[in-house]
């Protein structure tokens, strides 16, 4: 086995990361307005997937919470950002509640006081809810979310109900995503394989085991937790920045469903997975839509069906589960090595 | 509040709590042999409604047969289903199948978007279920008699094929351990396929009845009854079938009692299954009637 040349990877990850600040600088300049919210979702459903993926692709722990974790970010994001006469206006049931009404942050805080407001209800979620396992955690974490969710419909002097927040400032660009999106990415790539992500992959694949030597179990899987709601709490606030329009309704498990969908299509337990699966999941639903509009195949006329595109992505997703159910990178990581072992002939191989 | 509104409720929560039993009978029955949540179990029980209408309005059929036709088709749909979806996955990480059926019920909204169209419809009511019957002071529909019967009914009868009869023996042998009953030369997945037909009829049963109580149908109509009657599964213990009728009575009898006593909750009102599941689980972990499992190394 070579030994593993930093130098060279650190040249060649700061040339990619280069490569992609170069490309993005193209895309905010060439691509029309469609493209570039592809672009944006893309890193967005990167930075959901990655944290998804630390709860339970590294740590094993099933939740189903995350639109929850979301929510909180999303809403106490939009809250800081949204200017106090904007917010007079939207609150038409009932006034906004006074620290709210005044508070004002710079997005960056704003984003930053969404993930730990999450990662604060994912600790406080955590602590009880963490002595299940299996599928009974599963279904209490889909269960928080969505008390959240009616909470947060209730809540009108804070949340403003069911008719949500409108025209949220749009500071979510392409570099504060994408910003975010390398941030998470490195964050967790030094988690994981630090001692701290060792520790969680021993969790993962036998609990008892990792007890057996000592560890405290429930604190590292408390904290891989809360440090996959702060992430989540982040995507949140970044999502709602981005599309400037968030109600409670938006954060069904129906969000849930998609991002542990990009998990495992990418594969569960492999950060690179995550972000492929989210440029591939997010590119093929925004491109299934063609479905939805009038098709003319010669002189033959279909008319667009509303829904055939959730049908067919549901389909697609049984057949990846029943066909290929490993997902695209299955648990492997992307590597300088492995690419340039790849295409280097004669070289030595393994 | 007077004891005649203290009746009616009781009567509705009799209602609810019978119609979610019958749905965790279904759930309760496939994990308990599977470990599986079959999120299309819901809905099953939405295509049962369903199945009703069109063969009310489209067929033209009787009332009576068109509900026996749909009860069968959608006990079809269950064993289909497993067919295409579970099957393959058996021998896969639990996840795989999980998500196989989050995708199944997915594919299934979706597909009722497209083809029943997403307009909720007005179903049609036999004139004899819905005349309201006055008792002194207590005025109920029939329904509310007549549901919970059936739900009795059709637990008994379900009862009777797990205990009494060598499918039933299968099933309870499967659930305990899956490799030595094949072994044992039991046919699994024609046991397991049962099962599945037994609890997509119970569901579908209960939506049929949910239709006639809540007179309106959309695609959507199974997504929130089938998680709550999940939570019910759970409540009463997975894997206990009555259990199952139990979790089921206790959450409908939660939820119409803390909005009449509480109006101002009604907001919350589809919170409270959620809430009380998490206080049942951290007291309980195992639901109420639920073994307890041993944790091996």
């Amino acid at each position: 086995m070579k030994t593993p040349n930093k130098s060279r990877d650190l040249t060649l990850t700061t040339a990619a990361v280069g490569l992609l600040l170069v490309f993005l600088w193209w895309a905010n300049g060439h691509l029309d307005n469609y493209k570039i919210q592809v672009l944006n979702l893309i890193a967005i459903n990167s930075i959901l997937a990655l944290s998804l993926n630390l709860i339970y692709g590294f740590t094993g722990m099933f939740s189903l919470g995350h639109a929850g974790f979301m929510a909180i970010g999303a809403y106490v994001s939009s809250l800081l950002i949204l200017p106090p006469v904007q917010k007079e206006m939207i609150y038409i049931l009932q006034p906004l509640i006074w620290p709210f009404s005044v508070l004002q942050a710079p997005f960056f805080i704003a984003v930053l006081a969404g993930g730990f407001a999450a990662a604060l209800l994912g600790l406080i979620i955590a602590i009880p809810v963490l002595r299940l396992g299996g599928d009974y955690l599963g279904i209490a974490t889909l269960g928080f979310a969505e008390i959240i969710r009616v909470v947060f419909t209730n809540l009108t002097p804070i949340t403003n109900g069911a008719l949500g927040l409108k025209g949220i400032p749009n500071y979510a660009n392409i570099w504060w995503n994408y910003g975010w999106c390398l941030l998470t990415l490195f964050f967790l790539i030094r988690l994981i394989n630090s001692n701290f992500g060792n520790v969680l992959k021993a969790i993962r694949d036998d609990e008892v085991a990792a007890r057996a030597m000592g560890i405290n179990t429930f604190k590292y899987r408390v904290v891989s937790f809360s440090i996959g709601a702060f992430f989540a709490g982040i995507g949140g606030a970044l999502m709602a920045s981005l599309i400037t329009t968030i109600d409670p309704k938006m954060f069904s498990f129906l969000l849930t469903f998609n991002v542990l969908m990009i998990v495992v299509a990418g594969g569960l337990g492999s950060l690179t997975g995550s972000i492929i699966g989210s440029a591939v999941i997010t590119v093929l639903l925004e491109w299934l839509r063609f479905v939805e509009n009038p098709i003319d195949i010669g002189s033959f006329h279909l008319d667009g069906i509303p829904g055939m595109r959730m049908v067919i992505f549901s389909l697609l997703l049984i057949l990846i589960i029943l066909f290929r159910r490993e997902g695209i990178m299955g648990m492997r990581e992307f590597s300088w090595d492995s690419l340039i072992n790849r295409f280097s002939r004669g070289g030595e191989a393994r | 509040m007077s004891l005649d509104m203290f009746i009616q409720h009781l009567f509705n929560a009799l209602t609810l709590g019978s119609l979610y039993g019958l749905i965790a009978i279904g759930y309760t029955m496939v994990y308990g042999i599977l470990r599986l949540i079959n999120f299309a179990h819901g809905d099953i029980f939405m295509l049962g409604a369903y199945f009703v209408f069109f063969g009310v309005t489209l067929t033209k059929l009787p009332w009576g047969i068109a509900v026996i036709l749909a009860v069968a088709l959608s006990a079809l749909c269950g064993i289909v289903i497993d067919r295409i979806a579970y099957r393959p996955l058996r021998d896969a990480p639990r996840i795989s199948a999980l998500i196989s059926a989050i995708g199944v019920s997915f594919f299934i909204e979706n597909l009722g978007l497209v083809v029943f169209t997403g307009l909720p419809k007005p179903v049609y009511r036999p004139d004899w279920l819905v005349e309201i019957i006055t008792l002194g002071n207590i005025r109920i529909l029939p329904l509310a008699l007549i549901v919970p019967a059936i739900a009795f009914a059709l637990v008994m009868g379900l009862l009777w094929i797990v205990y009494k009869t060598k499918p039933g023996l299968a099933m309870r042998s499967i659930s305990k351990d899956i490799e030595t009953t094949r072994l044992m030369g039991v046919s699994v997945d024609k046991i397991i396929a049962l099962t599945f037909g037994l609890g997509s009829a119970l569901a579908a049963a209960s939506g049929i009845m949910w239709a006639l109580r809540y007179p309106q149908i959309h695609p959507f109509m199974g997504v929130f009854p089938g998680f709550k009657a999940f939570i019910a599964a759970v409540l009463g213990g997975i894997g206990s079938i009555q259990g199952a009728m139990i979790g089921g009575m206790l959450l409908g009898l939660i939820e119409i009692m803390a909005v009449a006593f509480f109006p101002a909750l009604s907001g919350y009102r589809d919170a409270f299954a959620f809430i009380l599941l998490i206080v049942i689980l951290l007291m309980k972990p195992t639901g109420l009637m639920g073994e307890k499992l041993e944790e091996k190394v």
